[in-house]
């Protein structure tokens, strides 16, 4: 079996609050080494979830990370993948503990974000398909995630009404989280209110850009076992996969899909196969899950995630949010943390964040959004250019 | 001064043409037959390629079928290029299916097209059209827009 432990999770609070990434990295590494007994000088390995900048600190977060913490020559890695970066960072992390190279890998990733869209990097750069959408296409994120919603309304009879239940359900559960950004309920009357971003999705049915971090601690089995952890929280899958060929549905950033000419797209999408890679890997299936942390960039994407992580069939999403199965006290909690509907995007932490409410699920220690017994729990998420990014964790 | 026309991207579309003879130029592999949009001069990506074609350009349908479509009522971020002095005018997000290079292409719609214009499934074509202007350039692009009825008559009895 390949499992590793998660001996701590810790996270700085998400907000606004326009400080630097390395504080709540270090914040949110010094609350998971508090939470996992372990000292910083313990650490065998630290892994940085990169955040981009205009100078190398962002882009080398392992070793930013590391000389916050005082430099104390631990073996360091920085990952980039956009959105599934922390989940990246989490698979170097068990590639290098179960290859025997680190006993103790810390997993950070932080971001303070900017107001409004994500935009790319400066620069006149049109061999870059994200620098192009934005020049010729306008194509904000909030584009791409429109034109899935408006697909799901004509295909399968979604509601604008629908998609802003998730919202409703994700905000109760963030109501009950102390480190969401977004701490209040929220009516449908209230979402249906705001404006429209991008016809049909309106701006309380998309992510708000946020400040924040997250942290791991991870190590082997046998580690945990000999420092007073016996049965921890384990990691069992981490999937990384990319698309295959040809990927009929289109992703940021792409301006175009590949043609479907020369070869059949494969029967379940990208987003499927992300899910279906971290199944397979840990001998379980949809079934067996307790609860899932899924990316609602858009209300509208949540009900496209329960299809894909296999809750249930092609366009029933909104059935599952209507009948309440994906909210707390359901039949399979999705979003216990608030998602990223109360968190907002800080997009190197937010995978390792999804992670952290699982470990604190699984431990049966989340107050007030426990979700009763809860034994296994699924991560997904997608980051820019083809990063496929899932991780089920297991009591 | 007379300003110049210029594709904003070289090589996407015809430069230049009459409308009914305007197109998306892509790039189709010898070997496979797989198209590329935008067009793809290094190598095919299809991974099952037997290999050693050359990828020639291929102009794309002038007509598809609306895939989705949405529209941005807020102001993209640079390098889109608007007046932030001028009130922000929301545009169009078109993205249509090709059938004969079984894709789908993404395009802003022809001005005045509202998504209320719109519906997926619904026949549209490309038009040239113009991005942005600047003291030296009219930068020029691709629309989408609803495909005239007496046109899809004549395409049906040709
Ligand atoms: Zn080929």
């Amino acid at each position: 079996m390949n499992d590793i432990a998660v001996l701590g999770a810790g996270m700085h609070p998400w907000g606004k609050w326009g400080r630097s990434f390395v504080e709540y990295g270090t914040a949110a590494a010094r609350a998971a080494l508090a939470d996992a007994g372990l000292s910083w000088r313990d650490v065998g390995s630290v892994v940085g979830a990169d955040t981009v900048r205009c100078g190398y600190p962002g882009y080398v977060a392992g070793a930013t990370f590391a000389q916050a913490l005082g430099w104390q020559g631990a073996r360091v890695t920085s990952v980039y993948a956009a959105c599934a970066s922390g989940a990246q960072a989490v698979g170097a992390a068990r590639a290098q503990i179960l290859a025997g190279l680190a006993d103790v890998v810390l997993v950070v990733g932080a971001d303070s974000a900017p107001k409004g869209f994500f935009a790319p990097a400066g620069g006149e750069r049109p061999d870059d398909p994200d620098w192009l959408r934005f020049r010729v296409l306008g194509a904000t994120n909030p584009a791409y995630f429109a034109l899935y919603a408006r697909r799901r309304m004509a295909l399968h009879g979604d509601t604008v009404d629908d998609f802003a239940q998730v919202k409703v359900k994700n905000a109760a559960a963030g109501a009950l989280n102390p480190l969401a950004r977004y701490r209040t309920a929220v009516s449908a009357e209230e979402v249906a209110a705001s404006a429209v971003v991008a016809d049909p999705l309106r701006l309380l049915d998309i992510c708000a850009t946020s400040d924040g971090g997250a942290a791991l601690v991870l190590s082997s089995m046998e580690f945990a076992r000999r420092h007073g952890h016996p049965d921890p929280v384990r990691i069992r899958a981490v999937s990384t996969v990319t698309p295959t060929y040809p990927k009929a549905v289109l992703d940021l950033p792409d301006i175009a899909t590949d043609s479907a000419v020369a070869a059949s797209p494969a029967p379940h999408g990208f987003r499927a196969s992300i899910a279906r890679a971290a199944y397979e890997e840990a001998g379980l299936g949809p079934e067996d899950l307790s609860l899932a942390e899924v990316y609602d960039l858009s209300t509208a994407l949540e009900l496209e995630w329960y299809e894909d992580i296999g809750l249930c069939g092609a366009g029933e999403g909104a059935k599952l949010v209507r009948e309440g199965v994906t909210a707390l006290g359901g039949r399979v909690p999705v979003n216990t943390s608030g998602g990223l509907a109360s968190f907002g995007e800080a997009v190197p932490a937010q995978a390792i964040a999804q992670l952290c409410e699982l470990t604190w699920q699984l431990r049966g220690t989340a107050g007030s959004r426990q979700v009763p017994g809860a034994r296994a729990g699924i991560t997904a998420n997608q980051g820019l250019f083809g990063h496929g990014s899932a991780v089920v964790a297991v009591r | 001064m007379t300003r110049t026309r210029r594709p904003v991207v070289a090589g996407w579309f015809t430069d230049d043409s009459e409308e009914e003879n305007f197109r998306l130029l892509g790039t189709r592999c010898a070997a496979c037959a797989s198209v590329f949009f935008p067009r793809e001069d290094s190598w095919c990506r299809n991974p099952g390629c037997p290999g050693g074609g050359e990828l020639v350009e291929t102009p794309l349908s002038r007509r598809g079928r609306v895939w989705s479509f949405t529209d941005g009522r807020y102001r993209p971020p640079a390098p889109y290029v608007s007046d932030p002095n001028a009130p922000w005018e929301p545009y169009t997000l078109v993205a249509v299916e090709l059938e004969a290079e079984a894709m789908v292409v993404l395009g802003q719609a022809a001005p005045g097209v509202r998504t209320a214009d719109l519906a997926i499934g619904m026949e549209v074509e490309v038009v040239p059209g113009v991005l942005n202007e600047d003291d030296a350039h009219i930068w020029t692009t691709w629309h989408w827009r609803p495909a005239p009825v007496h046109a899809r008559v004549r395409e049906e009895r040709s």
